[in-house]
């Protein structure tokens, strides 16, 4: 049984050599190399999830051969394996229903490339879930920037360039603010594994000493992850980015790569600086006007789009915002229902990327809402997937966006001072979402009169993989919307595991 | 803070070539400048990590005959972490300036709000 204790060294390490070895594989052998990666990370997360929950206290993992002050660790708690084991599910959909796309828009000769990227993607995705050590986790965010980077300018047009430029500024800056944020950290305690550095944190917090230097301290480090996590006024980059690159890269950057930032921070916040001291520098605070002004401003934005990609993409803002609200009502629930919310955004904006292609493809391959007009008739597994998504993104009940908004009321009606503007906004952000949404919804719905575009002509020739994909992501959505407990069972465990 | 301020005056200019390179990277027009600007703002912090791990009167942490007390060294680990901190730096770079080159091929201009009006012109 302790043999499963080298499950997250392994999927990280699975996951790099794959992509070390596609560099030099045909395109087809790099495909099956990627999946099956993917499929084996998977199932050793799933078998360390369930470890772990038979054993119930999480592990740290020593690499190498020196122990705790010295060398290098990998800790697993429950979440940490829900994490992988949720990343390497929407990554394996996110692929697979994009695999066509990419066929069509990346040069044959880059595909190899296009998946070394996606394994690196994964590797340094898994990292960040399972470092220990802070210093790791900023090479790491480094090389998630660098792949995803790479994700979006693979399809070469002027568009992705420009889009991959702007996102290197903004993440640049981001990873600054935080390297300075991580010296700083160094020098006030001499650490940089995690579980040391928050024993040297709650000292000093105790004795009063250096209450600048930890405030400035957390602040660069907030700050840094979320202008890498792109919350509301970091934003410029995004639409571009999400909204031209090919689809499998959209796909993974808004359900995964920020969610790697976020996850990162929320590990900073309970097992770096402790979450009573982080709650008493007020940076929550900070998160939660912002959340709350990225709820309603996303989805302002995402009505006025006229594009249905870029439209997914500034729908992407709002429900960052939530995540960050939900973090920023500074209690357990709040922190809970954030959480919640990553696995139920991940799971459903990916959803919506790739029923959009799908939809956008029957209509010619124009992505103004005119053109849609009518084509969940022509492509009908993708009006279904797409109803799925803005269900589930309104908050429909059955859905897994209905449990993340309930979850995200019952944690804000609790807290004195919030409670009024966290149901407000969040009635308000529903209202906005419902808008845009069911508008996209009833448009695809509407019989256009004198379609030009037929069924027939705009077929996806393995119309099977991209169905299988679609009805993957509803299922998932299904089963994180009706099986809430359990997952919220899991993240209340793997909270408690974190401290 | 203003009595200090001379004695720990590398970490002060530390911080001031950090500011200077967060603004050039965030905004300057041109690509170019853009590069050296995250590079001034990444060296700064590496210079603000080494002012960190040194102390005074101590040897470069490299073994030889005689001295084998750790006290006789200054503290390497910061160094490791700035080495590292700079191959980072340099891929980061070398992408940066790849995209530069692709998008100057295709714009011959390397202002990013020109190219950005360009864009929106060619719509898509």
């Amino acid at each position: 049984m302790d043999f499963i204790r080298n499950f997250p060294f392994f999927s990280i390490m699975i996951s790099m050599l794959s992509g070390i070895i596609s560099s030099i594989l045909p395109k087809k052998a790099a495909k099956l190399l990627n999946l099956f990666m993917i499929i084996t990370v998977f199932f050793l997360s799933l078998i360390l999830l369930i470890y772990l929950c038979i054993t119930g206290e999480s592990f740290v993992y020593m690499m190498g051969h020196f122990p705790a002050p010295y060398g290098n660790e990998i800790r697993a708690g429950i979440l940490e394996a829900l994490m992988a084991l949720f990343f390497s599910a929407v990554m394996f959909l996110s692929v697979v229903g994009g695999h066509k796309k990419l066929d069509e828009e990346v040069d044959e000769d880059r595909h190899n490339l296009y998946y070394i990227l996606v394994n690196m993607m994964l590797s340094s995705l898994l990292a960040l879930v399972y470092t220990n050590d802070l210093f790791t986790a900023y090479v790491f965010v480094e090389i998630n920037t660098i792949s995803a980077c790479g994700l979006i300018m693979i399809r070469r047009i002027g568009r992705t360039y420009i889009a991959a430029v702007r996102y290197m500024i903004m993440s640049l800056i981001g990873s600054g603010l935080m390297l300075l944020g991580i010296c700083l950290i160094y020098d006030m305690t001499g650490h940089l594994l995690m579980s040391n550095i928050k024993s040297s944190i709650e000292a000093i917090h105790a004795s009063g000493q250096f209450r600048m230097p930890l405030v400035v301290m957390t602040t660069l480090i907030s700050v840094g992850l979320c202008v890498k996590s792109s919350l509301f006024p970091f934003h410029a980059w995004l639409p571009d980015a999400y909204g031209y690159s090919t689809v499998s890269s959209a796909a993974i950057l808004s359900s995964l790569v920020s969610k790697g930032y976020i996850f990162l921070l929320l590990k900073i916040i309970y097992r770096v600086i402790g979450f009573e001291v982080f709650v008493s520098t007020n940076i929550l605070n900070v998160f939660y006007v912002f959340g709350l002004s990225a709820m309603i401003f996303g989805s302002i934005r995402a009505i006025r789009e006229n594009d249905i990609r870029r439209m997914i993409a500034y729908s992407s803002i709002a429900q960052i915002g939530y995540i960050y609200m939900g973090f920023g009502l500074a209690t357990d629930l709040g922190m809970e229902a954030g959480i919640f919310q990553i696995l139920s955004h991940g799971a459903t904006k990916s959803l919506l990327f790739i029923a959009a292609i799908g939809l956008t493809d029957v209509s010619g391959f124009n992505r103004a809402f005119i053109h849609v007009t009518g084509a969940g008739y022509r492509n009908k597994i993708a009006g279904i997937g797409f109803t799925v998504g803005a269900l589930s993104m309104v908050g429909v009940p059955m859905f897994s966006g209905f449990i993340s908004k309930l979850l995200f009321a019952e944690a804000g009606i609790n807290v004195e001072g919030k409670s009024v503007p966290t149901l407000v906004v969040l009635a308000i952000s529903v209202i906005l979402n419902a808008i845009y949404f069911m508008k996209t919804v009833i448009r695809i719905y509407t019989p256009a009169p004198d379609s030009e575009f037929k069924e027939e002509s705009f077929r996806f020739k393995d119309k099977l993989s991209y169905s299988l994909t679609i009805l993957g992501f509803i299922a998932l959505n299904l089963v994180l919307g009706m099986s809430s407990e359990v997952f919220n069972d899991l993240i209340h465990k793997g909270l408690e595991m974190f401290s | 803070m203003g009595p200090y301020l001379l004695d720990n005056y590398g970490e002060a200019v530390a911080m001031l070539l950090f500011t200077i390179g967060f603004t050039n990277l965030l905004l300057q027009k041109n690509l170019i400048k853009k590069i050296i600007g995250f590079n001034i703002m990444d060296s700064a912090i590496y210079l603000f990590l080494a002012l960190k791990g040194y102390i005074e009167g101590r040897m470069a942490p490299i073994y030889t005959q005689g001295y084998t007390s750790a006290s006789d060294y200054v503290n390497p680990i910061p160094a490791g972490l700035v080495l590292t901190g700079i191959v980072v730096s340099v891929s980061v770079t070398a992408l940066m300036l790849s995209l530069t080159v692709k998008l100057y091929s295709r714009y011959h201009t390397l202002n990013l709000d020109e190219i950005s009006t360009r864009l929106r012109r060619e719509k898509r």
